[in-house]
């Protein structure tokens, strides 16, 4: 097995038996997040925050990559974004928002029996380009897309 | 040429007897006929899903969300809540007709010995407190989750609104016609302004759907508010928007507006609860 | 529990995955309205998702995920009538979790 993928591959998630208990509200063990790059998220522009998500900010265009996303967003605290490729050994998606204050929203870590795809919603603070980044093979791939965020009509 | 539609729009509405003596069924029918004639693209059974039944661009993204719409958590809340039994035993079932389940299509109805206009979250609260509980808050929280699971019971029924032969419940119907089309605000705007003469222009980035069609899918999830709505929520929020005087939640004012509201979208089918940004 | 809810289907060797979590995921960023203070952040920070006790994927996630959180992900390997668990932490400490069969 791919060394690149057995580190995103995490063991059980919770100390054994707690796991059934676990419900909201109740505090949980700060385990090993190893994986948790909290610098990604902090990080204010894209460069940053690739580097600090996927080691690198250096990417490729590549028109495998299939990014899904609005031309107009009927609302900015909700914009579907869809990724999905036909590259094979991808280990991790990032979904970057250039224009948000913190341009990461997410990463995320495939193991190998992930398909290339992945789906959420998003929120955008204005237009700009949504950018999805893959890593495969240690190379970083990309697409963009622009999308609108506009002022609501009623003022309200 | 908009301005001319409008106008002649105007002039139509003045023609047809607009001092009451048109009846519901008329007024119906020149609704139906407005919408169909403005939308000429979209099916009648459509108009139930807003502005999606007249926009593709925001229809794909709506559809995206029904994938795996946010209310289906409020949807799980509300079934709990409407069969956990109040203190002295009793459910919600037992102060509605078929237990409470497939009943949203007929209200808001006029009730005859009350002279009022019975909403269905005035009768979830009235079902409280004849049982000894205290009212829920009219415009969001348990009261959304309870009503949007009572309609989500009622998918698909045909919304069938009733004016009994009772002058009151003529009254009611004709004061809350009249709230639709006032022009109100400081915006001088009337519901009617952007949800019929204007339909489907933008106001500035919003597009305005059609009432044909409005009331099916309520309460409502909106993305704006990250949460649930009920009717008189967005009332309110519509009436502060053109700076007008908001009127309390289940007011006899905002009750007769869902009444002629919710009567204009007859013969359509129920679809709440709903997604809107 | 409540708090999350999922819908995993199998097609032939694919199986998606779609969840909806019920959570603020508040920024940090917006200001109360009333008091003029900045809302804490809280929002999910990870989620898990678990194959017959083995991890699929792993979603970090940061405030500008939209409240009330989807997630849709596709992997191999499974057959209807397996569990899929999803796991998610937020970054005041709280988590919940949920399990659901594959159809």
């Amino acid at each position: 097995m791919n060394l690149l993928r057995r580190k995103f591959v995490k063991t059980a998630a919770f100390v054994g038996a707690t796991v059934s208990a676990v419900g909201t509200g109740i505090l949980i063990p700060q385990r090993a997040l190893g994986a948790y790059t909290k610098a990604a998220f902090d990080a204010k522009d894209v460069s940053g925050a690739l580097t600090a998500a996927m080691g690198t900010d250096q990417h490729t265009a590549s028109d495998e990559i299939k990014l899904k996303a609005p031309d107009i967003a009927e609302n900015g605290a909700v914009v579907p974004v869809t990724v999905s490729s036909t590259m094979g050994n991808i280990d991790a998606i990032s979904i970057i928002a250039s224009a948000n204050d913190s341009p990461m929203t997410s990463t995320y870590m495939l193991t190998s029996a992930c398909e290339p795809f992945v789906s959420t919603r998003i929120k955008m603070a204005k237009t700009s380009d949504v950018v999805a980044v893959v890593k495969a093979d240690g190379k970083l791939y990309s697409a963009a897309k622009e999308v609108k965020v506009t002022i609501g009509g009623c003022g309200g | 040429m908009n301005k001319l539609f409008t106008t002649l729009g105007i002039a139509l509405l003045i023609a047809l007897p607009f001092n009451g003596m048109a009846s519901p069924q008329q007024d119906l029918s020149e609704f139906r006929d407005y919408y169909k004639k403005r939308f000429p693209g979209t099916p009648f059974d459509d108009f139930i899903n807003g502005v999606y039944s007249i926009d593709a661009a925001s229809r794909e993204q709506w559809v995206e969300i029904e994938e795996f719409p946010p209310y289906e958590l409020s949807l799980s809340k509300g079934e709990e809540l409407f069969n956990k039994p109040f203190a002295n035993g009793k459910t919600y079932g037992s102060c509605f007709e078929n237990d409470g389940i497939g009943i949203r299509q007929n209200y808001p109805y006029f009730d005859t010995e009350r002279g009022e206009v019975i909403t269905l979250e005035l009768a979830i609260n009235e079902c409280r407190e004849a049982n000894g509980e205290k009212k829920l808050k009219w415009k969001k929280g348990p009261i959304a989750h309870i009503s949007g699971y009572m309609a989500y019971t009622s998918r698909g029924n045909t919304i069938d609104i009733k004016i009994p032969d009772d002058p009151r419940a003529v009254a009611a119907y004709e004061r809350g016609k009249k709230h639709f089309y006032q022009k109100r605000g400081q915006l001088n705007m009337a519901c009617a302004d952007c949800h019929k003469f204007y339909a489907g222009s933008m106001v500035r980035a919003d597009l305005l759907s059609p009432a044909l069609g409005h009331l099916s899918h309520f309460p409502v999830y909106r993305s704006k508010w990250g949460g649930m709505g009920t009717t008189h929520r967005r009332y309110g929020g519509c009436n502060k928007q053109v700076r007008a005087k908001d009127y309390p939640a289940q007011s006899e004012e905002y009750r007769a507006l869902e009444y002629f509201h919710t009567y204009m979208s007859n013969g359509l089918a129920v679809n709440g609860p709903g997604a809107r940004k | 529990m409540a708090s999350i809810k999922i819908r995993a289907k199998a097609k032939g060797d694919i199986t998606t995955v779609k969840t909806l979590m019920s959570h603020p995921m508040e920024t940090g960023l917006r200001k109360d309205s009333k008091t003029g203070k900045k809302i804490p952040a809280n929002h999910i920070t990870e989620v898990t998702a678990e194959h017959n006790g083995n991890t699929v994927m792993t979603a970090n996630w940061g405030g500008a995920i939209s409240k009330n959180p989807y997630l849709s992900f596709k992997f191999k390997g499974a057959a209807s009538g397996d569990k899929i668990k999803i796991t998610w932490v937020d970054n005041m400490g709280k988590g919940d979790s949920a399990e659901a069969a594959i159809k």
